[in-house]
Order: C-alpha cells, then sequence, then structure tokens
C-alpha cells in the first residue's frame, strides 16, 4: 500500500471530491497561487483554476460568510483557515449562521460546508499561533467536528466532510502535515462518528483523537514493557460522539485515561471523563484520570511549551494511576 | 420636503400593487405591535412602520424567481414584499407549528427558501457575507440574477460590511446592498456615531458606485433600485444604496424611543411614505378616496384573518425540540 504525508491525504481527498463534484469549491487565504500556507491545496489551483480555487483576502468573517451563503444556495464550499487560531475571528458566522440556519429556518437550509485547517499547539509560535480550540465548536449543536490523526483516517473522513450536508469542522496540525501512513489507492470512506480502536489492550482504555495520538502511541509501547496492556480508541470524531465504542472499551478494561491537548477546563476530555463516570460507574475500577493541556497560554520557550502538552511521561503516570501502580 | 412621483411612466396596476402592499406591511405591523401587546408574541419584535417603501419599492424590481433576498430581523416587511403569506408569516411570530419556520424563528427569522427570501437575521451584519456567498453561487453558476442584501445604518461599521463590499467588487459579484438608514441604530442616531454622513460615499471606498435614495417615495425608491438590479443582471457587478427612511416605532417593542423628539416623529409622519404615495395617486386620479379605504380594509382584514390563523394554530410538539438540528 502507498505510504504518504497526512498533507497528500487531504489533498487527495478535495481533488478526488472536486473532480466527482463541480459544487465543491476551495476558499481561503493562499490556497491558489501560493498553493496553500502548509501547502496542503499545492496543485489544486493548476488544475482547477481561480474559479473553484478562490484566494480570499486576510477576511476570515468575511469569508467564511462567503462560504456559509454559498452553501445555503446550493455550493458545498471547503473553506481553509490558515490555521484555527484566526477562525476566532469567523465564530461568529460559525456559531450564529453555519450551525443554526436549519434549525432557525424550520429545515428549510442545508449547509453543507466544511471549515478545515491546523488546529492545535504547533512548535516556537507562542500563544496567539499555538493554540487547541476544538471546545469552542464541539459546544455548538448543529456543527460536527471531525479530528483524524493518521493520514489514511485524513483523508476518509475529509472525503465524508465534504460530502456531508451539514457545516462540519475539520481539525488537522502543523506538526501532523509530515505525519506519514499507507493510504491505499482509490477510492473509499470513513463515516463520520465512528471512532476507531487503534490498538488493543485488556489493561486500560486510553481515549484519544488528533495529534496526541502518537504520545498515546509511545506511552502504550512503554507501558508494554512494563507488562500493561493499553488499548488506544481513536475518538476521530469529537461531535458525534461514538460512545457505544467508547463504552465497550472501558467495560472491557475497566480503567480509563482520557488524553486531549486542549484546556482542561470543560473540554472534550472532560466531558467524555463524565460521560464514561457515569455510563461505565460499575465496570469502573479507579476514577478517569485526564491527561490535558495545561491551563495555561502557550509560552514560546520551547522547554516550556513541551510541558504544557501531553507526553509520554504524562500518560504513563495516568496510567499508573488509574492501575493504582503509584 | 417637497416630492416628485413619476405617477404617468407607470400603469395603474403597478402603481396599486405598491399601494396595496405597503399598506398591508402598515396594517399587519400594527397588528403584529398589538398582539405584542396582549402578549400573544414575545421576545424581539422590530416594526417596520415607516420603512414601507424600501422593502416594497426595492422588491419590485426583483425577479424572485432567480433574484435573493437577505435581511436583518426587521425582516416582516421583507417577507410581505417577497409574496410570503401573512398568516403564516403571523403564526411564526405567534410561535405556531404553521409558521414559515415552524416556531423557531420568531419575528427576527422569517425564511422561505421557495421564494428566495433567504432571512431573517439577528445579528446586526453578520448577514451581508451570506449574501456575498448566495451572489458567489450565483456567478459560479452563471446565473443571471442578484441578490438584495438589506442592513440598516447600525450594521455600516460592522467589519462584515466592508469586508464584503471589497469580495464583492474583487470578485465581480451580482447585488445591491441596500443600507436602509432609518437614522436610528437601536437608540443611537448616527450622527453620533459615524464619522461619515452620506452612506453611499462608502460604496466608492471599494470602487462600487452608491447612490442616496429617498426612501419615502416608492417610486424612487423602485426606479433607483431597478437600476440597481439591471446593472447587476447585465454586468454581474455590485452596487450600493443607502435610502434614507424613518422608523416611527421604536427599535424593538420594548424600545419607548426617548432619544428622539416629538416634533421630529411628528415630521416624519408628514412624510409618510403610504400617505405621501396615496396623494399623488389621488391626484393623477388613480385611486379615490373610496378605493383606497376598500384597500386599508382588506389589509386590517386580511391581518385579523393572519391573526386568527395564528391564534387557532397548533403549537410545535416538544419532539420537534431535537428536530432540524442536522440535515
Amino acid at each position: 500500500m502507498p505510504i504518504i504525508t497526512y498533507r497528500d491525504a487531504l489533498r487527495e481527498a478535495m481533488d478526488e471530491e472536486m473532480a466527482r463534484d463541480e459544487n465543491v469549491i476551495l476558499l481561503g487565504e493562499e490556497v491558489a497561487e501560493y498553493n496553500g500556507a502548509y501547502k496542503v491545496s499545492q496543485g489544486l489551483w493548476d488544475k482547477y483554476g481561480s474559479k473553484r480555487v478562490i484566494d480570499t483576502p486576510i477576511t476570515e468573517e468575511g469569508f467564511t460568510g462567503v462560504g456559509i451563503g454559498a452553501a445555503m444556495a446550493g455550493l458545498r464550499p471547503i473553506v481553509e483557515w490558515m490555521t484555527f487560531n484566526f477562525s476566532i475571528m469567523a465564530l461568529d458566522q460559525v456559531i450564529n449562521n453555519a450551525a443554526k440556519m436549519r434549525y432557525m429556518s424550520g429545515g428549510q437550509f442545508k449547509v453543507p460546508i466544511v471549515f478545515r485547517g491546523p488546529n492545535g499547539p504547533a512548535e516556537y509560535l507562542a500563544a496567539q499561533h499555538s493554540q487547541a480550540l476544538q471546545t469552542l465548536f464541539v459546544h455548538i449543536p448543529g456543527l460536527k467536528v471531525v479530528a483524524p490523526a493518521t493520514p489514511y483516517d485524513a483523508k476518509g473522513l475529509l472525503k465524508s466532510a465534504i460530502r456531508d450536508d451539514n457545516p462540519v469542522i475539520f481539525l488537522e496540525g502543523e506538526l501532523m502535515y509530515q505525519w506519514k501512513g499507507e493510504v491505499p489507492e482509490g477510492e473509499y470512506l470513513i463515516p463520520i462518528g465512528k471512532a476507531d480502536i487503534k490498538r488493543e489492550g485488556k489493561d486500560v482504555t486510553i481515549l484519544t483523537y488528533s495529534k496526541p495520538l502518537r504520545v498515546v502511541e509511545e506511552a502504550a509501547t512503554e507501558l508494554e514493557k512494563q507488562g500493561i496492556e493499553a488499548e488506544i480508541v481513536d475518538l476521530r470524531t469529537i461531535r458525534p460522539m461514538d460512545e457505544e465504542t467508547i463504552y465497550r472499551s472501558v467495560k472491557k478494561t475497566n480503567r480509563c485515561v482520557v488524553v486531549d491537548e486542549s484546556w482542561p477546563m470543560v473540554s472534550v476530555a472532560s466531558h467524555v471523563g463524565w460521560m464514561v463516570s457515569r455510563n461505565c460507574f460499575d465496570d469502573l475500577d479507579a476514577p478517569v484520570e485526564l491527561v490535558t493541556g495545561e491551563d495555561v497560554p502557550m509560552p514560546y520557550n520551547h522547554r516550556l511549551e513541551l510541558a504544557a502538552q501531553p507526553s509520554v511521561e504524562k500518560v504513563i503516570n495516568a496510567v499508573q494511576k488509574v492501575m493504582y501502580l503509584t | 420636503m417637497s416630492r416628485t412621483f413619476a405617477i404617468d411612466k407607470y400603469n395603474r396596476n403597478f402603481l396599486i400593487d405598491l399601494l396595496k402592499e405597503m399598506i398591508l406591511i402598515r396594517r399587519f405591523e400594527e397588528k403584529a405591535g398589538q398582539m405584542y401587546g396582549l402578549q400573544k408574541i414575545g421576545g424581539f419584535c422590530h416594526l417596520y412602520i415607516g420603512q414601507e417603501a424600501v422593502a416594497v419599492g426595492s422588491i419590485a424590481a426583483l425577479d424572485l424567481s432567480q433574484d435573493y433576498v437577505l435581511t436583518t430581523y426587521r425582516d416582516h416587511g421583507h417577507a410581505l414584499a417577497c409574496g410570503m403569506d401573512p398568516k403564516v408569516l403571523m403564526a411564526e411570530l405567534y410561535g405556531k407549528i404553521t409558521g414559515c419556520s415552524k416556531g423557531k424563528g420568531g419575528s427576527m427569522h422569517l425564511f422561505d427558501v421557495e421564494k428566495h427570501m433567504y432571512g431573517g437575521h439577528g445579528i446586526v451584519g453578520s448577514h451581508i457575507p451570506l449574501a456575498t456567498g448566495v451572489a458567489l453561487k450565483m456567478k459560479y453558476k452563471g446565473e443571471t440574477g442578484v441578490v438584495a442584501c438589506y442592513f440598516g445604518d447600525g450594521a455600516i461599521h460592522q467589519g462584515s460590511f466592508h469586508e464584503s463590499l471589497n469580495m464583492a467588487k474583487v470578485w465581480d459579484l451580482p447585488i445591491v446592498y441596500i443600507c436602509e438608514n432609518n437614522q436610528y441604530g437601536m437608540g443611537t442616531s448616527y450622527e453620533r456615531i459615524s464619522s461619515v454622513r452620506d452612506f453611499y460615499k462608502m460604496g466608492s471606498s471599494y470602487g462600487i458606485p452608491g447612490k442616496q435614495v429617498d426612501g419615502m417615495n416608492v417610486l424612487e425608491v423602485y426606479e433607483e433600485m431597478m437600476q440597481a438590479v439591471r446593472m447587476a443582471w447585465e454586468t454581474g457587478l455590485p452596487s450600493f444604496l443607502e435610502i434614507k427612511t424613518y422608523r416611527y416605532r421604536g427599535h424593538s417593542m420594548s424600545d419607548p424611543a426617548k432619544y428622539r423628539t416629538r416634533e421630529e416623529l411628528d415630521e416624519y409622519r408628514r412624510q409618510d411614505p403610504i400617505l405621501l404615495f396615496k396623494d399623488a395617486l389621488i391626484e393623477y386620479g388613480i385611486v379615490n378616496e373610496d378605493e383606497y379605504r376598500a384597500i386599508d380594509n382588506e389589509s386590517k382584514e386580511v391581518s385579523n384573518r393572519a391573526v386568527e390563523f395564528a391564534e387557532m394554530s397548533e403549537e410545535p410538539g416538544l419532539e420537534a425540540l431535537y428536530e432540524d438540528i442536522l440535515a
């Protein structure tokens, strides 16, 4: 099977969907002639031209709203936010317009649109350019939120997101674009709302999604040396959440750690922790542990910024805690 | 302020239709205000009384089989001018299942996707990019048509307005931006918070032609809109109209409008868009007093029937709570 990068997988997904459906367009800052700030859209402007791959001014609220209006009227836009840090400029459009148009019109509108770009901490970028903002979107009814961690998942889920008739927030990561993985030739789709067991184990369930998956996989390898078999559940979609897969795993292992690179307060991690505590109460042998980003803005200093994020060591400590080994 | 109406340029039916639509909006809004007072309608309710000539004159220039309308939360007038059924609108104000948005939108969120009435939007200026996106779709699909995007003077300082005009010009989109300058953004006179007094000039910042229009003269509104619409139909280019108007009521039903004087209100009542047009039609022998009264009575009757329909309609069932969140 070919091995390609996460970036290439995203591009293949957009390319295939643009070839398949002429209503699919891509718009955002630097997506066309510059080939994308992170080169995700490389080559698409050459192939599809300025009509379908559209460079916008630096007006996140404006072009996000333009995408939503075009979606209401029948196109299927992909809006690229150069990074999710800038999506904050467009939050009103996403929350008040994209997420609510169907409901407040009594079901008259579909809003088939994807908002995608890198989210979460990168390196040496400091507080305004290095933050995990998924909580802002997961909070909102009317949105779907997808956060794949592998090239295979990224391609299959982006294709599903583009075909979905609802607004989909699609979270990528600057540091993930170079990640490599097997991606089959030919078309496949991965359904939105399905978690994936990335590693089977019997001793503890580690729930995670997006970039922390690598940290969790490393931790699991270390834990194996200690005789602990961790099961890794990659949520892949964080709204809607695949509760069935989560509970099945926790009921098997009786222990649960949630790893989320966003801040701890009112987060995906805290919500999943509550869901598991409530629905697996009789099966749990220990309270659910959370490993999250530290509750601080991201510092520039590299030592500090690493300390602000989930690490292999933090995950191992949390697992040892739920196994009463510390 | 004296006004001239180019009555003899138009045929009688067209003129009478304009009159009828304005009177219907006036009577419908009075009824809505009355029912609000009786607590049949809740929340925010922004009446269009005084501004009727804007929606009626401008939407008369559209062909809604191809053109689109997007507006603000002060949307009853536009919805009626788009040909939406007064019963269905009143039912929406009542929050009933028979309302255009199944009772989930209310006064501020009137929609009719078939009639190309794309809302009914509650955040000041937030729908201007949406309207621009609808125009992008029209250009992308190679459709003939135009988007009419309405907003108030209160929206004109929002970034969304400026961002949208810039993109509409960069991409040559078929859209008419219409600032209904009723002179108050909620309780604040635009003269207190705007560095620009003549908003129509703001289009020129983006290379978009702008024009100031007398919003108390329904025929002037129609003629200026028709020019802008034709330009969009024929060349696909954007334009900007500042239509100067006045609302008689407060910003919403909960606003006593103490920020303006009785004299100012009286002055505008003398420029009432319906009475001015009626006088002109009578002068030209298009209608007489009896015919006018018959139209007015019919509008009252339609509004009463809309209330009856809303009263008789059912509330949405509780199962509706979780319906229509996702497609």
